[in-house]
Formats: C-alpha cells, sequence, structure tokens
C-alpha cells in the first residue's frame, strides 16, 4: 500500500504537470480536489485515463470520481479492491 | 467620427518585446529559417495552479493581453477580442498524434479542451474575471484585422469605452515541418538583417503575440490614434491594390503626400515583395519605409507585430535603426501607413496617426 | 445606416434533412436524426450514436459542384448557403455589397486527421492536399469563391455559439455600413479528433440523448451547416423577409474551460442583454430555442439562468439539438434558422425523448410539433467553450 501511494503520487504529478509540487509534499489523506491541491473536474478526467493506463481499471461513470479520488489512500484503496475483485 | 486610441500595447516576439525599455534596443539576430518567441517568465502573471495546463500560444496572448492592459493602466476590459488563424496548434497536434497513435483509445481532455481556437480569449476572459463580449476572428491573413474591425465598430457604437484586442499565432514542430512542405520558407538560414533584400522565393517562418487596448478617451501615455483599418480579399491585379489603398486614403481625407512614414510587411520572399515594390512605385516613391518582417518572421497575424512597431514609432518619434528599410525618417512622424499582405491573397491596411 | 437589420432567407442542411423543407418535415413526423455511424471512420463506430448528413462525400460534392476531396465542412457550408442565398429572392449576388460571416470550430479536419495518420509514420509523406484546408478561414473562402463574394469574409471560432457570433457580428458589419448584405452562420462536419475530443470529457451519450430530462446522461454530436441572410432596411423594402434580428448579446462566463457555472451567469447575461437590446420584456417571448445539449451540467445552468428570467410566464421552448445532435460550429447557424422560421411560420418545435421532469426546474420543453402559433418574437441560445454565451432574438414586424 505504502509503494502504491508513493508510485500514485509521482504518476499524479506527471500526468497532470503539477509544477512545483512533490510526491514528498502531497500527504496521504489530504483532499485532492478543491483545497490540498486544488484539483477540478479535468483533472478527474484525467485521473480516470490514469487508473486505465496504469492499473487497466475503468471508471465508466464520472460521479464515482469525487468518491475515489478524494485522497491519495482513497484511491490506493480503490486500486487494490479492484484487483482483488479482478484476481 | 470618434477618435479611437491605442491606450496600451503588449507584444510578445522573437525579439525582447516584452522586457519593456527601449524598443528593440537589445535587437536579436538570427540566422535560421524559423523564429521562436522570446519568453518572459509567464508567472508573473499566470498562478503555477493554472499554467500547467497552458501551452505555449496560450501563455503568450495572456502575457501581451496583461502587458497592453498595464501600459493602459485598465483592470478590467469591457470587451476582449483575439485574433488568431492557426488557434492552438500544439494542443491539436498533441491529441491528434495520441488519437493517431492510440487508436483512438486512452485519450485524456486537456489537449482536446484546450485546443480550441476560442482558448487564449477564454483564459484571458477567465483570469480577469471578465463577464464582457468575448469575440475570436479565425481568418487566416485577416484575423487580427477583422478583431480589429470589431473593437473599432464596438468603440463606434458605444457598447464599450476600452477594448482588448490581439492577434497571435504558434509555430509548432509540426507546422513548421508541414508549411515547408508547401514550399512557404528558404531552403537555407539567412541573416534576419539580410533578409529583406534575399534574392531567392520563400520566407522565414515567426510567431508572436500583441495585443492592444483600444479606448475612445486618450490615456496619459497615448502616443497614437487608430484612423483607419480596411483589408482586400483576393485582389486580381496590382492595380486593384493601389487603387484600393488610393480609396482608402481619400476615405480618410488624406494623400500619399500626408503619409509621414510607410511600414510594409515584406518579408524577403521575392515573389511575394513584388507588389511592395509596385505600391511604393505607384504611390509612394520618395517616402521612408521601415519593415517588420525581418524580426518577427512571417506569420497570418504578423501584421498585430507591425502595429505594435508603429505604435511604438509614434511614441518615441524615432525609427528602430534595424526596421528602417528605405530613406530616412522625418523628423517628425504624423503618420503611418500601415500596408501588408499574407500570401498575396490578403492585404490589409492600418492608418495610425500622432497623438500629441 | 440601416436601422434595422433583417432575416430575408435562410438554409440547412443537417442529420435530419438536406435543405430546410425537409428538415421541418422531420420536426413534423418526429424524426431525430441520430443513428449509427454510417460515414465517419472510428473506432467509436458502434459505441455512440452520431446525428450524420446523410449522404458521402461524392454525393454532397456533386450537390455543392466542388471536387469531392475537399473538406466535408467546406461541402455543407456550401450547400447551406447556396440555398440560403436563393430562397432570399436578392438574384445576381454580382449586385450587392456582400459579406460571409461563418462560425466553425475545426476548419479541415476531417481531412487533416487522415493526413496525419501517414504524416506521422514518415514526415515527409501524406498529401499536402488534404491539409491545405485545414484553417478554419480556409473553409469559408472555399465557399465565398465558389459563390463570388470578396467584400468582406470573415470566420468565427467561438466554439459552440461561432455560429450565433456570426449573425452578430454580420448584423454590425450591416448597420456600420461595411456591407449590405450578409450571409452568416456556421458549419462543422463529424470528425474522429471533435468526437474524441467529447469522449474524453465523458459526456457523449451511448443512447440518443436527451436535453432536459431529468435522466439525461450526454450529447449526440452531429454535423451540419446553417446560414441566414441578413439584409439592410432599404434591401428589406424590396424583398419578403421572414423576420428581424432585434436583438443579441454576447458575455462570457469566466468559470471554467469547459463547464457552465452553476448559476449560468454567462447565459443569464448573454440573454438578458438580448432582451434589452430589442427592448422586450421577458413575457414577451414566445419561444427559446434552447442551446439544450443533454449534458447534466448545461441543461441545468442553461435552465438556472432561464428560471431567473422568466419566472413565473415561461414561454415554449425545445432542445432542437434532440434532432439535429450538437452540431458545434453549426449549431448558432441551423438553430438561428429554424428560429427565424419559427417567428415566419409560428413554429413550436418539439423536443424529442422527453419523459422526466427536472428536479431543478420549474419548466418543462414542448414534447409536440405546432405551427401557426401567434409568436412574435423567439430566443436562441449557443453557449460553449471558454465560456462563450450567446443570445439572439428574432422578431416578427
Amino acid at each position: 500500500m505504502e509503494q502504491l501511494m508513493a508510485d500514485l503520487k509521482k504518476q499524479i504529478i506527471e500526468q497532470l504537470n503539477l509544477q512545483e509540487v512533490t510526491p514528498e509534499s502531497i500527504g496521504n489523506d489530504e483532499p485532492l480536489f478543491k483545497e490540498g491541491l486544488g484539483l477540478d473536474s479535468i483533472d478527474a478526467l484525467e485521473l480516470i485515463v490514469l487508473l486505465q493506463q496504469h492499473y487497466n481499471i475503468r471508471i465508466a461513470n464520472p460521479e464515482q470520481g469525487p468518491e475515489i479520488f478524494y485522497s491519495i489512500r482513497s484511491m490506493a484503496e480503490f486500486i487494490v479492491a479492484q484487483q482483488t475483485a479482478k484476481a | 467620427m470618434l477618435s479611437i486610441y491605442i491606450n496600451g500595447a503588449g507584444c510578445i516576439s522573437p525579439q525582447e518585446t516584452a522586457a519593456g525599455g527601449p524598443m528593440l534596443a537589445n535587437l536579436r539576430e538570427y540566422e535560421q529559417v524559423k523564429l521562436a518567441t522570446v519568453d518572459p517568465d509567464y508567472k508573473q502573471w499566470i498562478d503555477v495552479k493554472q499554467i500547467r495546463r497552458m501551452s505555449r500560444v496560450v501563455k503568450m496572448g495572456v502575457g501581451a493581453a496583461n502587458l497592453s492592459l498595464q501600459a493602459a493602466g485598465i483592470a478590467m476590459p469591457d470587451a476582449i477580442v483575439t485574433g488568431t488563424a492557426y488557434g492552438c496548434l500544439d494542443d491539436t497536434g498533441v491529441f491528434l498524434t495520441k488519437m493517431v497513435n492510440q487508436q483512438e483509445e486512452m485519450l485524456t481532455p486537456t489537449a482536446f479542451i484546450q485546443s480550441t481556437h476560442n482558448t487564449v480569449g477564454g483564459q484571458i476572459a477567465l483570469l480577469l474575471g471578465c463577464n464582457a463580449y468575448n469575440n475570436t476572428f479565425v481568418h487566416r491573413g485577416f484575423s487580427f484585422e477583422n478583431a480589429l474591425l470589431d473593437t473599432i465598430m464596438m468603440l463606434r457604437e458605444g457598447s464599450a469605452q476600452q477594448i482588448l484586442v490581439g492577434g497571435l499565432d504558434e509555430l509548432t514542430p509540426h507546422s513548421y515541418q508541414i508549411l515547408s512542405r508547401f514550399g512557404l520558407y528558404k531552403k537555407e538560414p539567412v541573416k534576419t538583417m539580410e533578409l529583406l533584400n534575399s534574392p531567392t522565393c520563400g520566407t522565414i517562418a515567426g510567431e508572436g503575440a500583441a495585443f492592444f487596448t483600444l479606448g475612445v478617451q486618450p490615456g496619459t501615455n497615448t502616443a497614437a490614434e487608430l484612423t483607419g483599418i480596411s483589408t482586400l480579399y483576393k485582389p486580381m491585379w496590382e492595380g486593384e491594390v493601389i487603387g484600393h489603398i488610393m480609396k482608402f486614403l481619400e476615405d480618410n481625407n488624406y494623400t500619399p503626400n500626408d503619409i509621414d512614414l510607410l511600414v510594409t510587411g515584406r518579408n524577403g520572399d521575392i515573389g511575394q515583395d513584388e507588389i511592395y515594390e509596385e505600391v511604393v512605385e505607384a504611390l509612394f516613391p520618395e517616402h521612408p519605409e521601415a519593415s517588420f518582417k525581418h524580426l518577427c518572421g512571417e506569420y497570418p497575424t504578423a501584421v498585430g507585430f507591425g502595429m505594435w512597431l508603429a505604435n511604438g514609432i509614434l511614441a518615441d518619434q524615432a525609427v528602430p535603426e534595424a526596421a528602417m528599410f528605405y530613406g530616412q525618417a522625418p523628423r517628425r512622424i504624423k503618420k503611418i501607413l500601415l500596408y501588408n499582405h499574407h500570401q498575396g491573397t490578403h492585404h490589409s491596411l492600418v492608418l495610425l496617426s500622432h497623438v500629441e | 445606416m440601416s436601422e434595422k437589420v433583417w432575416i430575408a432567407g435562410g438554409g440547412v442542411i443537417s442529420g435530419i434533412g438536406m435543405n430546410l423543407r425537409e428538415s421541418l418535415q422531420a420536426f413534423r413526423e418526429m424524426r431525430p436524426g441520430m443513428g449509427a455511424m454510417k460515414y465517419l471512420s472510428s473506432m467509436h463506430r458502434n459505441t455512440f450514436p452520431v446525428a450524420e448528413v446523410k449522404a458521402d462525400n461524392d454525393m454532397l460534392a456533386d450537390m455543392a459542384g466542388l471536387p469531392e476531396n475537399i473538406s466535408r465542412t467546406a461541402l455543407l457550408s456550401l450547400i447551406a448557403a447556396r440555398e440560403a442565398w436563393q430562397s432570399s429572392g436578392l438574384g445576381d449576388i454580382s449586385r450587392y455589397r456582400v459579406g460571409l460571416v461563418s462560425g466553425n470550430t475545426v476548419g479541415g479536419m476531417d481531412k487533416t486527421e487522415d493526413f496525419f495518420a501517414e504524416y506521422l509514420a514518415d514526415n515527409r509523406k501524406g498529401r499536402l492536399q488534404q491539409v491545405m484546408h485545414h484553417e478554419c478561414g480556409s473553409i469559408t473562402e472555399i465557399v465565398a469563391d465558389a459563390m463570388g463574394i470578396r467584400h468582406h469574409v470573415s470566420t468565427i471560432s467561438t466554439a459552440c455559439s461561432s455560429g450565433a457570433n456570426a449573425l452578430m457580428y454580420g448584423y454590425r458589419l450591416i448597420r456600420n455600413n461595411i456591407v449590405d448584405v450578409v450571409i452568416a452562420g456556421g458549419t462543422d462536419a463529424l470528425t474522429r479528433f471533435t468526437l474524441n475530443g467529447f469522449n474524453t470529457l465523458m459526456i457523449l451519450d451511448q443512447q440518443p440523448c436527451r436535453p432536459f430530462d431529468e435522466t439525461r446522461t450526454g450529447l449526440n454530436l452531429g454535423e451540419g451547416a446553417g446560414y441566414v441572410v441578413l439584409v439592410s432596411d432599404s434591401l428589406a423594402a424590396q424583398l419578403q423577409p421572414w423576420c428581424r434580428l432585434s436583438g443579441f448579446a454576447n458575455a462570457n462566463d469566466a468559470y471554467h474551460q469547459t463547464a457552465s457555472s452553476p448559476d449560468g451567469t454567462g447565459n443569464y447575461l448573454a440573454m438578458k442583454g438580448a432582451l434589452d437590446m430589442s427592448g422586450l420584456q421577458p413575457q414577451q417571448i414566445g419561444y427559446i430555442n434552447l442551446h439544450g445539449t443533454g449534458t447534466g451540467n448545461n441543461d441545468v445552468s442553461e435552465g438556472i439562468a432561464i428560471n431567473r428570467i422568466f419566472a413565473p410566464h415561461f414561454p415554449a421552448m425545445s432542445s432542437t439539438k434532440s434532432f439535429t445532435g450538437h452540431t458545434l460550429g453549426a449549431s448558432g447557424g441551423i438553430e438561428a434558422v429554424l428560429s427565424a422560421v419559427a417567428v415566419k411560420e409560428g413554429i413550436i418545435y418539439p423536443n424529442a425523448r422527453f419523459e422526466h421532469q427536472m428536479k431543478e426546474l420549474p419548466f418543462a420543453p414542448a414534447t409536440t410539433w405546432s405551427e401557426g402559433n401567434d409568436l412574435r418574437h423567439v430566443m436562441s441560445n449557443s453557449f460553449g467553450f471558454g465560456g462563450n454565451c450567446s443570445s439572439l432574438v428574432f422578431s416578427s414586424f
């Protein structure tokens, strides 16, 4: 889980071109949207593609976004749950 | 007729035009076939959260718009009008490339969203929080001219007092490659200061953004009045161009003798520059002439750079040496006629007068 | 200077018909134009319904009298612009000072995207013919040249409000005595570029779209072109104009690059500005041709802004995109033609597939066709990316 969260931070910074943000500066439980990193609805769509590219997970309904992408930890937990379900 | 003043100008170009100070004081000379903008630090106008999605053309538009508003001392314009022939080429290329390479799968929205032609106008409005009139003209070599015409009409209609208007285009590796295949550019690198006397076909590619704050009242730093503008689409022959210029001057109650300085869009392509020779010979045989495309390169909205230069010349009452093409500028420069054409099909005239 | 600006005619081509008569017949018979993709080649062929013009490029080229390798966007444009001109009764075009003001969003992208596949493999490859008309303005010039228009040509690209802004600019060119006649509207052909772009935003419905329905989940893309012929007072006196363009406004939402603000600020300002210019009270509007894309975001923002202006007297309204799909740069032009003919014939268009009332709104769209209504004033809304919001008002004499 720790490794997954560390990977996610790097992937998010790259995908969203977050200049002047380091992986260390993102807290595992910090909200990603609005406050915290200040991401918006377009970023949510970018993150949906990120999950597809890196983890082969498809999200068909963008309305699930806010829950899954609440924080790094919620994203990681979602990925683990999806991978477990598949296995 | 109502007077329209240039109350602020901002330019980002292959010269150090964003730096302030005397115009073209640190001339950038190149020996290449494509010129890129000298980029200022865009973070002075755009915060880090917003800049991450912006391509170069958006940043240069926002930068030039801000420079123009700052110069005019205006925080919020009554309208924003943008002209761009190519729009956001870089993001268009990014999205197209991924779409082809990834067989329409796993595409992300950012490049698509930023690829629309009104992105620059929309982003300026967003950053200023400006709910006013916002329009984007995308008509090839008339993009900037149409934006200017829209602005002039609006000021005359009385629905706005201060309007931000600009023209911009970017050059990308793809656009340069494709336009080169159309034979637009020189085959060999050429020294920019020698471009206008080049004996061969083709020009050099350029890019840039020029924005102006136009108003119906002059500001404290205002040097120029935008007296008139006109376009001529696909003239049949040189005589039609000459006739059009005569008519334009007449409509403004001028004769060629009233023009103190001609500013032309010569681009060093021996075929394309011929019409400037014809016009000069017919109407302005003894007039001093300045030019600008050896400084900024050729692109469909390069007239914006020309207008920025002409405005600066009226302010300084002097022509930078690097811009002088023929003769000597008079001691007092009151009226400038800017004549440009893009690829022989899009001819335009801009008339500026000095404001004392 | 002309005091008023009149609509002397109009032409339209879209997924529901090759001309205005066919289009009106489709509304009358409740035949929306969306279905499986037939002419556009895409990986998403079986996923997203689209409202295609029911003709291949060869047939369109034949109708337009242009080579078949020309961008479909230009073919559609010329067909609709010619119909508009012919319907105006103006006759020989060379007798007038004429302007063409056309909106589009991606120019000749339908050809560019074919070019790019070969070009990316080798940047010396790909037929240059295919990118010659990539620029938005180039599409307009093909049409201007074919029709013999030289006094003024311009192209506007403000995403989905392009066509509406073209009408406003055309009106002002006449009022400012630059030309006497303007053919104004917009055109856009379906492309993989836009289809995939909208897909990344996850706002394409996999079913026929349901504008202003509580269960709506997105839009269907369409294609087409629509133009009106705007004329000055002095020319209108010799013709039988349909109606006047009596008011308009362009405002910017300044909220987000693609999404509308929750309270529809830009939408409100555009509608309010158009009403003010035409000197009308909200209750004088008889019908609103909604922007009504069918996305969750647009319809609620537009609806809230309408509620703010019109409550409690709501005019009849509907989204004709439930028939034509969202034709992007063409939509403002197509809907201007439909709105202008609505004033002339008293038409209220049906909103297809409306079943469930939106919980945020106190009104519902019209669901059946009717004509011969006493419609004095009709509003048409066009809102787009970049916060660009425009509203037009058409009025009878």
